[in-house]
């Protein structure tokens, strides 16, 4: 019984969720004795809301971004163009709205003074076009990475910066604000819970099941831990690094829908910004090593994603403000890294251990 | 002949076994003062472990060093330098950045009032010992604009410079050098031995045995085979040695392989015409059949890898064509090649073979999950069910199938390897030096294996730096030489005619 019970224990301990969810658990208990009412949610009309579901709305894009930057950082990439791909998915989708705004006569104006529930493309283009350009933009930094041999963070640092401007370009550097329903939806939509969680969570189990149903997320973990091999075990390496940076690509277009869906314009400058580096963040916290590629964890990722998020959401209901928000971020930052770090992982893991067999041999 | 007197270092009985391989066998090794001591044998002799533990990267677990007539225990490369024992590395580890005189006095610069680099005393003084080798070169250009070769001579200075050397070790510096900047290079050699300084070259370059060393020892597999004064030692001699071929163990394989012999097709499974690749290997012709084990034959830097990489696809052939099943070759891959039948099991197990992190069982099934593509995944169950099949049928030694392979010995590590490839069930197996750093009893289970696959009507390749080996499993052989075939050998066969192909007939 004791052998079983530190045997399960140093199991999980020695798993790659043990410190995500144990950073998660710290703050929600933190939360718990500093912050009266945190846990407090309450159903209005059909809709709950809490600070809970305030972290699940908000962590939503990030958490979506990590399942993609998952997989580019399990091949020994990473990719920092993703919120300025957020970016063109969300201009191209507003443009697609309405188009009279940048002076493109497609449609007449009046329709939309009319009625701001107006679309000139049906909605389905609205989702669908997005989704492809920012497939096709990840595409782009695969190609280079894979096929052009660029190091990942200088490829993709040109759509990182490129990007905005591509984002600019679509939209004449003008904010086109939404008035249609139906796509703001996306970003502010209830069913029970935020309408973003369910996308989350269908992106979550699609990258699942795309990566643990078929030999791609092992083909990931080993060109991540040694191309070579790889390569000479007849993996299609590029094929992998291309599909990776293509779905992170995909998730960066979901992620742009949601927000600028959520703020009900197109703002080529905000959408995103920095939303990249909250998903390399979100990635590391989940226990994928950034930098050396190889074994991941979606679920991780998304767990990292929860993590970063609550702190933001504990600070904010405790009163810190928002424009100091960053330098807490950073402490995070500063705490997940030493956390990580092989000595202190390693005294932790022992000092759990020893506790457990005290408490078992009582 | 050692001589106490003069041999400033003598390590006797050196004993070294790593977990899996015993790598030094109570080997004994000197070189004296004013003495060029080549140290020869083929990979997992034991030359870089032998090495390691004079230079204190390793420690012995036996035997004794005598630096200078004392006993000395070494612990580490930095006491190795303050004795005066330094090493000129083939990669050489300097910053190509900065600039030649930079470099050779790096961290032990002339300064002005104790604070600001003086630049002119720290160039004057970095052409002053560049001048003791006689290389006249601008000191203040960065060390990358100069050629491999000067690098090498920095380094050789700065080697010098900093640790009063008194025994330089060349470990293959000649590797990435043409032949003139060599002879620069041999000149610097003996100059050095002129001044009384001691120098130990490892090389693979018998030519540069002979031409510049006044002794050679060879290992093999570890143990000692002996010290031998250059001059006394013929070029086929010393390849005997090197590859340790010994007539009285022709066992009972031999039968085994003249009875599988009956099974070989007749049809070619795979031809290659007249196929090369321009600065890698010259065109040569290759005909494998059905239920052949074919054994390439050759010292280390022969063109064996480049051989067999052609056949598998690692690289494309500019010249010729590879044919196989009557059909010529059009995708030069990996993956083409295990769609069409072909397996390597690779050279470098390590950069080449193993998937660290990954399991023994993702290992294993990491080739046939390949073939099948990104779509068709393997159960889990099934996967165990391979896994636990050749981890039985191979003996490899793993608590579970779920083990990381990195947490295995190199020669389960290798087995693993195997695996994959058997499990991809090729009809053509190449097997770059499957045998190499694993104990003897895993290589007769090696040789036995690459025997019965070819009964099945597999056709093998075989590389092999052992003679022996190749010998002992092999229809026919083909002896590389220079990166290029220069001949082949089929029926009985003719030993002394092998080495002389190995050797070339200068000899």
């Amino acid at each position: 019984m004791r052998g079983s019970i530190s045997r399960t224990w140093s199991r999980f301990t020695e798993s790659m969720l043990f410190l995500p969810v144990a950073a998660l658990l710290l703050i929600l208990i933190a939360d718990f004795f500093l912050i009266p009412g945190f846990f407090k949610i309450e159903l209005k009309g059909g809709h709950l809301y809490g600070n809970l579901i305030d972290i699940l709305v908000h962590g939503s894009p990030t958490m979506i971004l990590a399942m993609g930057m998952t997989l580019v950082i399990a091949t020994g990439g990473v990719d920092v163009s993703t919120g300025a791909i957020m970016a063109i998915a969300s201009s191209t989708a507003c443009l697609m709205i309405n188009p009279t705004i940048v002076g493109l006569n497609l449609t007449d104006p009046r329709l939309f003074i009319n009625n701001p529930q107006y679309s000139w493309a049906p909605l389905w283009m609205v989702i669908v076009v997005p989704m492809v350009i920012a497939t096709l933009c990840g595409l782009w930094n695969g190609v280079l990475v894979s096929y052009g041999r660029m190091q990942p963070l200088v490829a993709t640092l040109v759509l990182m910066i490129a990007g905005r401007g591509i984002a600019q370009l679509i939209t004449n550097a003008m904010q086109i604000i939404i008035f249609n329903d139906t796509y703001a939806y996306i970003g502010n939509g209830f069913i029970v819970l935020p309408f973003s969680l369910y996308l989350a969570a269908a992106v979550f189990i699609g990258a699942w099941l795309v990566t643990w149903r078929t030999p791609i997320g092992l083909f990931v973990e080993s060109v991540g831990i040694n191309a070579r091999s790889s390569f000479y075990s007849g993996i299609n390496q590029r094929g992998i690094i291309l599909f990776s940076y293509a779905f992170c690509g995909f998730c960066a277009g979901i992620a742009g829908l949601i927000v600028a869906s959520n703020i009900r314009t197109s703002d080529a400058n905000q959408v995103g910004l920095y939303s990249e580096l909250d998903a390399i963040l979100a990635v590391v916290i989940g226990g994928t090593l950034l930098g050396a590629g190889g074994r991941f964890s979606l679920l991780g990722s998304a767990i990292g994603a929860l993590v970063l998020q609550t702190t933001i959401t504990s600070m904010l209901s405790f009163g810190v403000a928002a424009s100091a928000i960053t330098a807490v971020k950073a402490m995070v930052v500063v705490a997940v890294l030493l956390l990580y770090a092989e000595q202190v992982q390693r005294y932790v893991r022992g000092v759990s251990r020893g506790f457990v067999r005290q408490e078992a041999a009582r | 002949m050692p001589d106490t007197n003069r041999d400033i270092v003598v390590m006797t009985g050196i004993d070294k076994t790593f977990p899996g391989v015993h790598a030094l066998q109570k080997v004994s090794f000197s070189v004296g003062r004013g003495e060029i001591h080549a140290l020869v044998g083929e990979n997992g002799a034991g030359k870089s472990t032998l090495i390691k533990i004079l230079t204190g990267v390793d420690r012995a677990d036996e035997g004794t060093i005598e630096f200078d007539g004392r006993i000395v225990s070494i612990h580490s490369p930095l006491q190795a330098q303050q004795l005066g024992i330094s090493t000129v590395y083939q990669e050489i580890n300097l910053c190509p950045n900065l600039t030649v005189a930079e470099n050779l006095l790096i961290g032990r610069q002339p300064r002005r009032l104790g604070i600001a680099i003086n630049w002119k005393a720290l160039n004057a003084r970095a052409r002053e010992f560049l001048k003791q080798l006689d290389i006249d070169i601008d000191v203040t250009q960065p060390l990358g604009s100069y050629s491999v070769a000067i690098q090498q001579m920095v380094a050789i200075a700065r080697a010098l410079a900093i640790s009063n050397a008194k025994v330089l070790i060349f470990d293959e510096p000649t590797s990435s050098l043409t032949a003139h900047e060599t002879a620069q290079l041999f000149k610097v050699m003996r100059k050095l031995k002129s001044e009384g300084i001691a120098i130990i070259f490892i090389t693979h370059f018998l030519n540069q045995v002979y031409e510049v060393s006044d002794r050679v020892t060879v290992l093999r597999n570890g143990a000692l085979v002996g010290t031998y004064a250059t001059a006394s030692v013929s070029r086929l001699e010393l390849i005997r040695l090197m590859l340790g071929r010994t007539i009285a163990d022709l066992d009972d394989m031999t039968a085994h392989k003249i009875e599988s012999s009956r099974h070989i097709s007749a049809e070619p499974l795979l031809k290659a015409d007249d196929v090369g690749l321009t600065n890698s290997i010259e065109p040569f012709d290759l005909v494998l059949h059905a239920g052949e084990v074919v054994g390439i034959a050759g010292l280390l830097g022969s063109g064996r890898t480049e051989l067999v990489n052609l056949l598998f696809g690692i690289d494309r052939p500019d010249i010729g064509k590879v044919v196989m099943d009557g059909k010529p070759v059009k995708d030069y891959s990996p993956a083409g090649s295990i769609a069409r039948g072909v397996a390597l099991c690779p050279e470098d197990r390590k950069v080449e073979g193993i998937v660290a992190d990954l399991s023994v069982r993702e290992n294993i099934i990491l080739a046939l999950q390949a073939g099948l593509g990104w779509f068709r995944r393997i159960g889990t169950s099934q996967q165990y069910e391979i896994a636990d099949k050749y981890i039985k049928l191979l003996n490899i030694t793993t608590p579970t199938a779920d083990q990381l392979v990195k947490n295995l010995s190199g020669g389960n590590q290798q087995k693993v390897i195997l695996a994959r490839w058997l499990a991809a069930n090729p009809r053509l197996l190449i097997l770059d030096e499957p045998t190499r750093g694993i104990d003897v009893g895993t290589k007769a289970d090696i040789q036995k294996l690459v025997l019965s696959l070819a009964e099945e009507g597999k056709s093998c390749v075989f590389v092999s730096s052992e003679l022996d080996e190749v010998l002992r499993t092999s229809h026919r052989i083909v002896v590389m030489r220079d990166r290029a075939k220069v001949n082949e050998f089929s029926g009985q066969v003719d030993e002394k005619g092998i080495m002389q192909a190995i050797a070339g007939s200068a000899s």
